[in-house]
C-alpha cells in the first residue's frame, strides 16, 4: 500500500523494476516538475533519460526506471498525469512485451598485458571501438541493461575502466495500426 | 504595429475579460509597470493588504465563499517567497487563485540581483501549474490558460511570473475565445463516465443494510448545485450522511440525516457508524489521515464507493471497490437517474435496525461538556455565537487549533461556501485574511473569523488592510493564552510538560482594536458574552471580541492519532491509554 500517516492494512505487494514512458511537452521546467515530483513525494528513480521525439509537435518522451510495489507505480502514473505538460504516461511493463536497450561508452586502460584478453570479452559482446583524436580506447556497447551490466563485470575483472551509461529506454513492441 | 499594447496592458486585459473584479496586492519594484497601468483604471479593485501572506489568504476567502477564482498580485524576492504558504494552502484544500509575480528583467535572471528568486523553482511543487513568461506575446495565451487550469478538474493555485522587462514590453493581446487550450493540459472527464460503474455503485447502495455518505470538500468545488444534488439523493436513499471538515454545509446541519462532522474530533456516531457500515460512499473527499485514524482498522466491513476528480486519489491509502472518477454533480446527476429508473430502494427493515443503533450511539452524547461557573466555556462562546448569527447571512472563517475544532463542532452549517477553513494544511493565521477575502466578496453579509489568541497574532497587521477598506469584519477570539491545541497534545502525550505553548504577553485585543481604530470588545465571563456578541454583530465596524474563555479546556471527542473509529476518547474519559499514547507520539 501507500505512504499514509498510519500503518498499511494490506499486505505489501512485491517491490519489482517498472519501465515508465513519459510523454510531454518540450518546455522549460518540465524535467524538473516530473523528478521534483518523486523526490517530493518519496518514489525512486533508478534511471532517466530525456530526448525530444518530434520536432514539429514539441514533444519529448522521458523514460524513467523506478522500482516499487505495483500500488506505488500505478499512484507514480496518477500523479504524474496531474502534471500539466505531460500527455500520456505508460507502464510498459503492464504493455505486456517490450523492447529496451541502453548504451554504455567504456574508457579501457589498456596495456601489453591485458590487451589480448579486453579485445577477446569486446568481440564477444560485440562492444565497438570508438575512433577518437587521442586514439585512446573507448567502446560503445549497447544493448538491453544486464547484457551491459554483464560486460561491466567482466571487463572490470580484466583492467580498469571507466564508464559511463545512458540507462535504459524502451518501447512497446506491440503491433499498432498506423493510422494512430 | 497600432493595435500593441504593453505586457502590463495585457496583464489587465486579460484579467478583465477573465471577469476579475479584485485583486489583492502589494507592490514592489518588479512589478511597478502593472501597477502603473492599475493606476490608469478603474474596472478592476484591488486591495493592498499588509503583508503578501494576508493576500493569499484574502484570495482564498474570497475565492471559496463566491466560488470564483481568487487573484493575487505581489513583487519579486520576497513578495513571492511570502505568498509560498498560501500558495501550498490553497494546493491542499484545491482553491481556484491566480498569482502573478514580478520578476527581474530577463537580462539580470540568474545574477543574483536585488530581489531576484528562483520562483517558479520555488513554487514548482506547491501550484498546480506555473510559468514564467519571456515573452509578451504569450502573456495573453498564458493567462486565459492559467485561469482555465486553475479552475478546471481539481481546482488550485496557479502562478505566472513576469519579468519587469516584459511588462514594459509591446505585443498584441488575444482574446480568450481565440486561445485552444490542448486537452492533455486538463482534466476532461469522459462524456458518459463510465456509465457501468455508475450502476454497480447505485445497485451496491440499494442492496446495503448499514450505509453511510462520507461527504468532502469536492462537493463544495463543484458548486452549489452538486450540494443540492448530493442533498436530495440522500435523502431518496434515506441514509445517514456524515462531512469532513471541508465538507461542512453540503448537507444541512438541521438535516435529519446529518451526522455531523467526523474524524479525529468528528462526532461519536459519525465515525462508529463509518466503522460500522457495509457501503460507504465517498463523495468528494480523499481519506485524509486526520479522518480515517489507524488505516488497518478503518471501516473493515465495507464496501467503497468512491467519486472524486482526481484520479490520483483513488486508492492512495484507502484500497476502495468502485471507484468514479469525475465531477461530483455530474456524478450524482447521473447516479439519480439510474436510482430512479430502476426505481431502487433499501431495505426498509434493514436501514430502521441501522438508524436504531445510530440513535444509541447519538444518546452517548460526545460534544457534551462542563458548564458551569461564570467562567466562559470556549464551545459555549460559539454556541452563543451561533444562536446569536443563525438568522443572518453569516459566514465563518478559522485559524487552527482548539477553536476551530469547535467552532466545527458547534457552529451548524445549513449551506455550503459559508464555512472557511484552512484543512489540509493547517495554517495558522488563514482565518482573519480569509474573512476580509469573504467580506469582499459578499459586502452586506456578517463574516466571523473564530480565531485563538496564538492564530490571530500570525496576521495581526491585516486590521489595517480591514480598517481601510471599511470591512466590518469581525474577530472572535477564544482566548486561552495557550496555543490550546499544542497544549492538549502535550498533556495527552508529553506527560503535561507545556512546552513553550503559553503565550506570555499577549497584547491587550481591545486596545490592539483601538490602536487600528478598530472597535475592542471583552467578554470575561457568562454575563458579559451574549451583550458582547450583540454589540459585535450590531456594530458596523471592523471588531475585535476578546472572549477570556476557561484556559485549559480539551477539545473532545478526540481519535488519538493510532487509533481508531471505535476507539474515541471523550470528554468524560479523560483517562490515558499509555500503549496508544506512546505509539501515537510519533505520528502528527
Ligand atoms: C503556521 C503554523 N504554525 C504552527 C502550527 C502548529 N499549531 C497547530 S494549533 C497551534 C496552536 C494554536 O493556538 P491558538 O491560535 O491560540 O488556538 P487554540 O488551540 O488555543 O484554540 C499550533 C502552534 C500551525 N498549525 N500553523
Amino acid at each position: 500500500m501507500n505512504k499514509s500517516v498510519y500503518d498499511s492494512p494490506d499486505q505489501v505487494s512485491e517491490t519489482k523494476r517498472h519501465i515508465l514512458t513519459v510523454l510531454v511537452d518540450n518546455e522549460p521546467g518540465v524535467l524538473a516538475r516530473v523528478i521534483g515530483m518523486f523526490s517530493g513525494r518519496g518514489y525512486n528513480i533508478d534511471s532517466l533519460n530525456v530526448a525530444e521525439v518530434s520536432n514539429d509537435e514539441n514533444i519529448s518522451r522521458i523514460t524513467i526506471v523506478t522500482h516499487g510495489t505495483s500500488e506505488v507505480v500505478n499512484q507514480i502514473e496518477k500523479q504524474l498525469l496531474r502534471i500539466v505538460p505531460v500527455h500520456s504516461v505508460t507502464n510498459l511493463d503492464q504493455e505486456g512485451s517490450s523492447v529496451e536497450a541502453e548504451v554504455a561508452l567504456v574508457y579501457i586502460y589498456i596495456s601489453e598485458t591485458n590487451k589480448k584478453k579486453v579485445y577477446q570479452l569486446c568481440d564477444l559482446y560485440r562492444a565497438r571501438k570508438i575512433e577518437n583524436e587521442n586514439n585512446t580506447t573507448i567502446f560503445e556497447i549497447a544493448g538491453a541493461s544486464e547484457r551491459v551490466n554483464r560486460f561491466i563485470k567482466e571487463i572490470n575483472e580484466i583492467t580498469k575502466v571507466e564508464i559511463v551509461r545512458s540507462g535504459p529506454v524502451a518501447i512497446s513492441s506491440i503491433q499498432k495500426n498506423e493510422e494512430e | 504595429m497600432n493595435n500593441e499594447i504593453t505586457g502590463a496592458e495585457i496583464v489587465l486585459k486579460s484579467l478583465a475579460e477573465q471577469g476579475v473584479e479584485v485583486v489583492f496586492g502589494y507592490p514592489g519594484g518588479a512589478v511597478l509597470p502593472i501597477y502603473d497601468t492599475l493606476f490608469k483604471q478603474n474596472s478592476i479593485k484591488h486591495v493592498l493588504v499588509r503583508q503578501e501572506g494576508g493576500a493569499i489568504h484574502a484570495a482564498e476567502g474570497y475565492a471559496r465563499s463566491t466560488g470564483k477564482t481568487g487573484v493575487v498580485l505581489v513583487t519579486s524576492g520576497p513578495g513571492a517567497t511570502n505568498v509560498v504558504t498560501g500558495l501550498t494552502d490553497a494546493m491542499m484544500d484545491s482553491v481556484p487563485i491566480v498569482c502573478i509575480t514580478g520578476q527581474v528583467p530577463q537580462h539580470l535572471i540568474g545574477s543574483d540581483a536585488f530581489q531576484e528568486c528562483d520562483t517558479t523553482g520555488i513554487t514548482r511543487p506547491c501550484t498546480k501549474h506555473n510559468y514564467l513568461v519571456k515573452d509578451v506575446n504569450k502573456l495573453s495565451s498564458v493567462f486565459h490558460e492559467a485561469f482555465t487550469i486553475a479552475q478546471n478538474g481539481r481546482p488550485g493555485p496557479v502562478l505566472i511570473d513576469i519579468p519587469k522587462d516584459v511588462q514594459f514590453a509591446s505585443g498584441t493581446y488575444e482574446e480568450k475565445s481565440k486561445i485552444i487550450i490542448p486537452s492533455h493540459r486538463l482534466f476532461e472527464p469522459s462524456p458518459d463516465f463510465e456509465k457501468n460503474k455508475i450502476e454497480e455503485a447505485v445497485e451496491l447502495i440499494s442492496k446495503s443494510k448499514k450505509p453511510i455518505f462520507y461527504i468532502g470538500g469536492g462537493c463544495i468545488n463543484s458548486g452549489p448545485k452538486a450540494s443540492k444534488l448530493v442533498r436530495e439523493f440522500i435523502n431518496m436513499v434515506g441514509s445517514p450522511v456524515t462531512m469532513t471538515l471541508m465538507g461542512l454545509g453540503v448537507v444541512a446541519s438541521s438535516d435529519k440525516n446529518s451526522l455531523g462532522m467526523l474524524g479525529m474530533h468528528g462526532m461519536y456516531e459519525a465515525n462508529m457508524a463509518m466503522h460500522e457500515c457495509d457501503v460507504m460512499i465517498n463523495i468528494g473527499a480523499r481519506f485524509d489521515d486526520r479522518v480515517t485514524g489507524r488505516l488497518d482498522a478503518f471501516s473493515p466491513n465495507s464496501k467503497k464507493i468512491h467519486i472524486d476528480i482526481d484520479e490520483s486519489n483513488i486508492n492512495k491509502t484507502i484500497n476502495v471497490d468502485v471507484p468514479i472518477i469525475g465531477d461530483v454533480k455530474q456524478v450524482v446527476e447521473k447516479m439519480i437517474e439510474v436510482w430512479k429508473e430502476k426505481k431502487l430502494q433499501i431495505d426498509d427493515k434493514a436501514l430502521k435496525l441501522w438508524w436504531d443503533k445510530i440513535t444509541k450511539w447519538k444518546k452517548v452524547d460526545c460534544l457534551n461538556y462542563n458548564n458551569e461557573g461564570k467562567q466562559i466555556k470556549p464551545q459555549y462562546a460559539v454556541q452563543r455565537l451561533y444562536e446569536l448569527t443563525k438568522n443572518t447571512k453569516t459566514f465563518i472563517t478559522t485559524e487552527v487549533g482548539q477553536h476551530q475544532m469547535w467552532a466545527a463542532q458547534f457552529y451548524k452549517f445549513e449551506q455550503p461556501n459559508r464555512w472557511l477553513t484552512s484543512g489540509g494544511l493547517g495554517t495558522m493565521g488563514y482565518g482573519f485574511p480569509a474573512a476580509i477575502g469573504a467580506q469582499i466578496g459578499h459586502p452586506d453579509a456578517l463574516v466571523v473569523d473564530i480565531a485563538g489568541d496564538a492564530s490571530i497574532l500570525m496576521n495581526i497587521q491585516e486590521m489595517s488592510t480591514a480598517v481601510q477598506y471599511r470591512l466590518p469584519v469581525k474577530i472572535f477570539i477564544l482566548n486561552n493564552e495557550y496555543m490550546g491545541m499544542v497544549r492538549q497534545w502535550q498533556e495527552l502525550l508529553h506527560g503535561g510538560r507545556y512546552s513553550e505553548s503559553y503565550t506570555d504577553s499577549l497584547p491587550d485585543f481591545v486596545k490592539l482594536a483601538e490602536s487600528y481604530k478598530a472597535v475592542g470588545l471583552r467578554a470575561k465571563t457568562t454575563d458579559d458574552l451574549d451583550d458582547v456578541i450583540t454589540e459585535m454583530i450590531e456594530t458596523k465596524n471592523t471588531v475585535i471580541a476578546d472572549i477570556w474563555v476557561t484556559k485549559e479546556e480539551n477539545c473532545f471527542p478526540m481519535i488519538q492519532s493510532g487509533s481508531a473509529h471505535n476507539e474515541m476518547m471523550l470528554s468524560k474519559d479523560q483517562k490515558q491509554d499509555k500503549k496508544s499514547a506512546e505509539k501515537g507520539k510519533i505520528l502528527v
